[in-house]
């Protein structure tokens, strides 16, 4: 359970792009998560709530897009998806793929503010 | 009422990513290797540190930072093998991050090192995400826990260098399926490299020592020729 710490930091992180744009008024979050990120979804919604109180973003949305795991292909040079996050392999060539293209984001897309 | 979109763009966890690549980076001018140690909680780290300090100790400077939720237990077991261990107690914080290190470090006046050990609190899925700024990440699964963490725990395979599979002297008597379970590790980690030790009888402990050895000899020849 590092969700909280995970929601404190994206709190800091927003609060300092705030900052630096003379302060906005945060309506909704909108969160990149990789599906290898190591971070639980729900455990991260449940804790943004709890995250959020006291703060300029108490009541703010969060709301999350999954990113799916891709591996680049060494065998087709291809972007693909492997057959799950156990079988890092190309799922055609059947190739094991060492380099991870798109899953471990956990990166802050967008702010939606009060226009 | 109407709202309009930021776009922001920002990783969260950057600033631990910032501070852990200072670290990195401040390691390797000072020619330290430092390992990072993750797995489950009794899956048997400390004891295989303990045995790896005394291993290295004898040739080279070494040190460890321990991280546990509480008591300083580890790091007086880990005094066995070298004075230089320091706790680090995270109260509630489920595992270290990087800034938990460079505080431990400032504080610490421990002189040049040849090899720093990380030893991270006991759990397979926060310490995925934070980078500490070693230049190794080891997975500790024992033997006793069965061949499917990987599979369980995708993610903290992935994000490390090297497996160890500990207590492998009771491997027979657990049913420990060994070829499951390098099946299951080169699957979250093609090509990851496994080592298999039992810190209790010692095999297998010179070989990762060994390992341990080379990467500090290259990593210092590159230092040397920059």
């Amino acid at each position: 359970m590092h969700e909280l710490s995970i929601a404190l930091s994206m709190i800091d992180e927003i609060i300092e792009q705030s900052d630096a744009r003379g302060g906005l008024e945060v309506e909704a979050v909108h969160l990149k998560l990789g599906v290898f990120s190591g971070v639980d979804r729900s455990a991260l919604v449940f804790a943004w709530e709890l995250a959020c109180e006291g703060t300029p973003l108490a009541g703010s949305r969060l709301v999350i897009t999954t990113v799916p795991l891709l591996i680049h292909c060494p065998q087709c040079n291809q972007r693909r998806t492997p057959p799950s996050v156990y079988e890092l392999c190309c799922p055609d060539c059947l190739v094991p793929a060492q380099d991870i293209i798109t899953g471990r984001e956990i990166e802050i897309e967008s702010l939606e503010v009060a226009a | 009422m109407s709202t309009r979109m930021v776009e922001v763009r920002a990783k969260v966890l950057k600033q631990n990513d910032l501070l852990a690549r200072a670290l990195r980076e401040r390691f390797q001018s000072e020619g330290t290797c430092v390992i990072g140690l993750v797995s489950s909680p009794g899956s048997g780290k400390t004891a295989f540190l303990e045995k790896l300090l005394k291993t290295l100790a004898r040739d080279y400077r070494v040190a460890a930072l321990v991280g546990d939720l509480a008591t300083e237990n580890d790091a007086a077991r880990l005094q066995r093998a070298t004075p230089n261990v320091k706790q680090i107690t995270t109260g509630t914080i489920c595992h270290l991050d990087a800034q938990m290190v460079e505080q431990a470090l400032a504080s610490w006046d421990v002189g040049p090192l040849d090899f720093l050990f990380i030893e991270n609190v006991g759990n397979l899925v926060c310490p995925s995400s934070y980078d500490l700024g070693e230049e190794f990440r080891f997975v500790l699964l024992s033997a006793t826990e069965g061949e499917d963490k990987p599979l369980k725990y995708p993610t903290i395979f992935n994000s490390s260098d090297a497996a160890i599979i500990t207590k492998m002297d009771i491997a027979d008597a657990c049913e420990f399926d060994l070829a499951a379970a390098r099946r299951n590790i080169e699957g979250v980690r093609p090509g990851m490299k496994i080592f298999e030790v039992s810190s209790k009888t010692g095999v297998g402990m010179n070989v990762v020592a060994d390992f341990l050895v080379d990467q500090l000899t290259n990593s210092r020849e590159v230092l040397a020729a920059q």
